[in-house]
This record gives structure tokens, sequence and C-alpha cells, in this order.
């Protein structure tokens, strides 16, 4: 099959990997035509208006959503939006009260085993037992997956090359960190070489160079074709991994599209420039306000907060200027647009308030950083 | 129906091959935590001696002496609270990931609990050499030849082979472990204590009596009772076998549904 040129990106390639223990993908209807051409390979994942109650709770309230195969999604929502409940009614651990999903081609209620053939899932605790070595967490998954023996032993070897685990392979899991714990769990998740995977929140309390070592893994999978489903409270893995990113907040998706399309909403990064003197403020506002790319000045004491498209950008231009001037600086910052900001641009409302309707909506300058609850 | 008839012995072989899978991996947690198999040993060692040396010098039972009518019984009682594990370590186990990770594989349903059932009377028959090891050692004299003896301890595991799906549907119905801990004991005291375990039922009041009487502890103690102090054996047997049956039938598909839904 020839790879058509007018293949959309990089990541639409749908090349089947070598292994062919994943039954499900095989029993998928045939592609007619090239199936990289947009449109016409059938999505790896159809959501229809799926809704889950629990009690008097709605955890997902009529959530539709496609994830064409190969592509990233990530769904992107604070503490209690309902992603995990998503991914939980997507890998068949729990049934949604209506609405339809597909995985992979199957229905999640009525082939439930041909939808956990194709699938592997990396939940939010890493799903490994403690008191097995990493090797024989591998090989047990391994041999419920009905690998033969000689199978097993080479997948799992190889395994342990690819994660670094080579050191720890035969020591009983408690005694590995958090990242090695994540990375065993993600390396059993993918012995079945998965053809669609969810990740619930994979790096949240992982160290940044675990982190990094992750998003590149992703980024190699969908490279050889998987279809990944990610949850994310972090706008910034949603940006650098997702082709798709879903805005959920109490069981809705209430925006959908491309990271691009995202940030332009949210509109501009902020820089805040602390003055060694307060004095300094009238001229220090009056120097940035003539820098063309600035679309406010605010300032309260000695803090001057800029808004601009590009942060980074702006800062050694702002602070060459105030150099320039004679304003002294003892501090300045960039931030870029947060899940906060996310909220308050598509709700109107911090994620953090958007149980208590009637708080007070705070100032954008007060912010908070991750970790918020939304029960 | 052959189609049916093979893919019904394909999937049953498939329920098995998971099921040793997964004991294994229990057998590994008994294996490299052996503190879980020594602290099963206590309870009933205690019991043991609790009866023999302090109360049961109170207690009379027409026709046998107390030490050959108390170590069939607490052999059976032993049994019925190390089948009450099987409901925490499954408990256990749903609170950490990995239980999503078996209930997202293509893996039998029953496998998980399967495979816990299965170390958990593997270790039950451990307890079981031990208390008729001690007991010896205090004055246990078994009537019995190997076959007999053998078919006793048969009959007591698959007992707490079928309690330990019961104790799986509690731990996985009542979910957190702690709770469970004390929800086992909850059903299982009463069970073994107004049984014939201990005591002679004759000497209770009438509605205990009844209770005591269609207790599945009574008859499989009295099946081991018989069949170890050269008795005849065939009704407990009988009642016992119908016991571990019904116990099965019901609690297995709960158990799995259970296990299904969480």
């Amino acid at each position: 099959m020839t790879t058509p040129v007018t293949q959309p990106t990089s990541r639409g390639s749908a090349v089947p990997r070598p292994d062919t223990s994943d039954a499900a993908r095989a029993t998928q209807p045939a592609p007619t035509t090239m199936p990289n051409t947009p449109g016409s390979a059938e999505p790896a994942i159809v959501v229809k208006e799926i809704t889950k109650r629990y009690g008097r709770r709605t955890a997902l309230d009529n959530v539709s959503l496609e994830v064409p195969q190969g592509s990233v999604l990530a769904l992107l929502g604070p503490n209690g939006a309902g992603k995990t409940t998503l991914v939980r009614v997507l890998t068949t651990l729990i049934r949604p009260d209506q609405g339809r999903a597909l995985v992979a081609g199957h229905d999640v209620v009525a082939e439930p085993e041909m939808v956990r053939g194709a699938i592997g899932l990396v939940g939010q605790h890493a799903a490994i037992d403690e008191y097995l070595t990493g090797r024989e967490n591998l090989s047990l998954v391994g041999r419920l997956l009905r690998l033969d023996k000689t199978e097993t032993r080479e997948r799992v070897a190889a395994a342990l090359e690819t994660f670094a685990l080579g050191d720890v392979a035969d020591v009983p899991a408690a005694a590995y960190s958090g990242g090695l714990r994540r990375r065993l769990d993600v390396a059993v998740t993918l012995l079945a070489n998965p053809a669609v995977i969810f990740l619930d929140e994979p790096t949240t309390g992982l160290d940044p160079a675990s982190r990094q070592g992750l998003w590149t893994l992703i980024e190699q999978l969908v490279a050889d074709g998987t279809t990944i489903l990610l949850t994310t409270q972090y706008l910034d893995e949603a940006d650098r991994l997702a082709d798709t990113v879903a805005v959920i907040d109490r069981g809705r998706t209430i925006a959908t599209g491309t990271p691009e399309d995202l940030k332009t909403r949210l509109g501009d990064d902020t820089v805040h420039i602390r003055l060694a003197d307060p004095g300094d403020l009238p001229e220090a506002t009056r120097t940035l306000g003539e820098t063309g790319t600035i679309t406010a000045v605010e300032h309260d004491e000695a803090t001057l907060e800029l808004s601009a498209p590009h942060g980074a950008a702006l800062l050694p231009v702002a602070l060459r200027r105030l150099d320039s001037r004679g304003v002294a600086v003892t501090a300045a910052e960039v931030r870029r647009p947060s899940l906060d900001d996310v909220f308050l641009a598509l709700t109107g409302q911090p994620a953090a308030a958007a149980t208590h309707p009637r708080a007070p909506v705070p100032n954008r300058r007060a912010h908070h950083h991750g970790g918020r609850s939304h029960p | 129906m052959t189609a049916s008839t093979s893919s019904f012995t394909i999937r049953q072989s498939r329920a098995a091959h998971d099921a040793l899978l997964l004991a294994w991996r229990n057998y590994k947690h008994h294996a490299r935590v052996p503190s879980l198999i020594v602290f099963s040993m206590m309870t009933p060692l205690i019991f043991l001696l609790l009866f023999r040396y302090i109360l049961g010098g109170s207690i009379v039972i027409p026709g046998v002496s107390y030490v050959d009518f108390l170590v069939p019984g607490v052999l059976v009682q032993a049994i019925a609270f190390g089948a009450t594990q099987t409901g925490v370590g499954i408990a256990i186990d749903a609170g950490r990931g990995v239980t999503d990770r078996f209930r997202s594989l293509p893996i039998s349903r029953s496998a998980v609990v399967a495979g816990r059932a299965l170390v958990d009377t593997g270790r039950n028959a451990m307890v079981a050499a031990v208390v008729l090891g001690v007991g010896l050692l205090i004055g246990f004299r078994p009537d019995a030849n190997p076959a007999r003896l053998i078919a006793a301890l048969g009959i007591a595991l698959a007992f707490g082979y079928a309690f330990s799906w019961v104790a799986a549907f509690i731990g996985l119905t009542v979910r957190h472990a702690e709770a469970v801990h004390d929800a086992g004991f909850v059903w299982v005291i009463p069970l073994t204590f107004v049984s014939s375990a201990l005591v002679s039922v004759d000497s209770m009041p009438a509605g205990v009596r009844w209770f005591a009487n269609v207790n599945p502890v009574t008859s499989v103690a009295d099946a081991v009772r018989a069949l170890t102090l050269g008795d005849p054996a065939g009704d407990a047997l009988i009642r016992s076998g119908a016991w571990i049956a019904a116990l099965l039938l019901v609690f297995v598909p709960l158990a799995v549904r259970a296990y299904q839904r969480r």
C-alpha cells in the first residue's frame, strides 16, 4: 500500500505493526481504500452521547467525541470532571447508563472481550503487583495474554531493555520509585501491542525527567500508528502531545479543538515584572505601553502585569527598554495560560470555584497553581 | 451442538489457565511474605489450646474424649476462618490499580477470584496439617486409615474453597478492606460457634439447635469427625457435599458478577 501524498500530518500514519496477537484488530473490516486518507478509516474511538450517573450525581452528561486512528486526544479537566469515568467506560470497566461507545470498532457494552483484546490501560494508580518483581509482573500479563513461554520470555526481555528496567528486573516492585513503577506499568501495558491506549493522568506525580521520558514514548507510539486517549490536568501536556483537546467540566465536554484553537481562545501570556522602586511605576508603565506587542498593562504596588501573545519573546525586550530608562527590576516571570485560564475563558469561572456558582470570580491575577480539587 | 460445546470447553480451559496463573501470583505473595502463613496458623492453635486446656475440662461429650471431638472441629473452624482471607485479599487488591489491569485484559472473568480462592485453599491445607500435627501432640488419637484421613481433609478443603467464594462476594460488595475484615468475622463467628465444631449440638436450646443442625459447618465438622474417628460418615458427607455444591452454585456467579460490576 502506497502512502498517499495527501497524508495530513506525520502523526496520521496508520502503518500496522508486525504483531499479530491482536485478534480485535484482525477482525476489523478491512479498509477498501487507502487507510491513511482522512475520512476513509473508521475512527479508533467513537463516543456517542454517553451518560453515566452515580446516584444523583451525573459523572458524564451526554458526551460525544471521536478519535481518528493514529492520533492523540487529550481530555483536559480538573479532578472530578469525569475524565476517569469516561476512560473507565471506554476500557469496559464500567457500563454507561446511556449512549454508545466503540473502541477499535467494537461496542464496549456488547463486545467487551473484543475491546479488551485491542486496548491497553495505564490507570492513575500504577497497576503493578508490588510483591512480584518487574520481570514477574511482565511475565504474568504475557502469559495471561496467552503468549507461549518462549514468546513471553522474549517479549519480557525486550520490554525490560526498552524501559531500562534491566537492573531492577528481579527486585520486587515494592522497592521501586514512583518513576520506575510508572515505567513498569507502561511496559506491562505495551506488552500486548495494543492498538488503542488509554492513559489516565499518566504524568501526575512524576518527576520532570520521568515526565519527559513518558512524553517521548507517547510520541513514538503515535508515530507507529497507535491511537491514544490521555487525560490530564495540565495544558502544557495536552499542548505537547495532543492532536485534539477536549475540555471536560462537570461531565460535559465544553470545548473541543486543536491545542492552537484553544490557545487562541484563551488569549495571551502574562508577564509579571517587579520593580525595585515603586516610584518608577509611571515611567515603567509609559515605557512598556509603547511596546507594540503588549495588549494590556496593569499595575499593582511595584508589580506590572503585561499581556502579550508571546510572553517569552516580550520579556527580554521589556527588560532592555526598562534598563535603558534606568528602571531597576527585581523579578520577572512569564506565565503561560493555565487550566484555570481555560476554565475562565470557557466557563467564566475558575475551576476551583465551579462547584460554588455564587462564589465571586476571583481576579485573574489571584492565580493558583495546580492541584485544586473539584469534588 | 459441537460448536457451542467446543467453545464451552475452550472457555473452561481458558478459565482454568487464567485462574492458575493468578493463583501463582497469590502464591508468590505468600512466599515473599511468610507472615501471611504464620499468622494464619495462630488463631487455630490458640483455639486448640484454649479449648483443650482451659475450657475443655468442663465440656463433656458422651462417648468420646473431648480432644478427639475437638481437633476435627478446630480444623474445620480454621478452614472457615482461612477462607475469609479471600474476601480481604480481593478487597485489598481492588483498592489498587492492579484489579483494573486484570479487568481490562481479555481474560476469564472468574480467574481473579478463582486464583485467590485456590491459593487460600492451599494455605488452608498447610493450616490443616499443622492443626492435625499439634492435635496429635496434645492427645488426639484418630482411628482412620489414610484414605479416610485424605477424604476428611478433602471435604474440609472443598468446603473452604466454597466458603472462599462467599467471602469473595462479601469482599467485593463491602469494598473497604478494613470493613471486609470485620464483615468476614461477623458471619464466620456465629457459623463456627453455633455448630458442632467445638461443642455438641444436643446441649443447645431448641431454636439455636435448629440453626446449628442446618449450619453447613455442622455438616462438615460431623463428616470430618466421623471420617477421622472411624464412625459412619455417609449422611454427614452427603449433607456436606450438597452444601458445598449449593454454595458454589450460588456464590460463584454472584462473586463474578460483583467483580465485573466494580
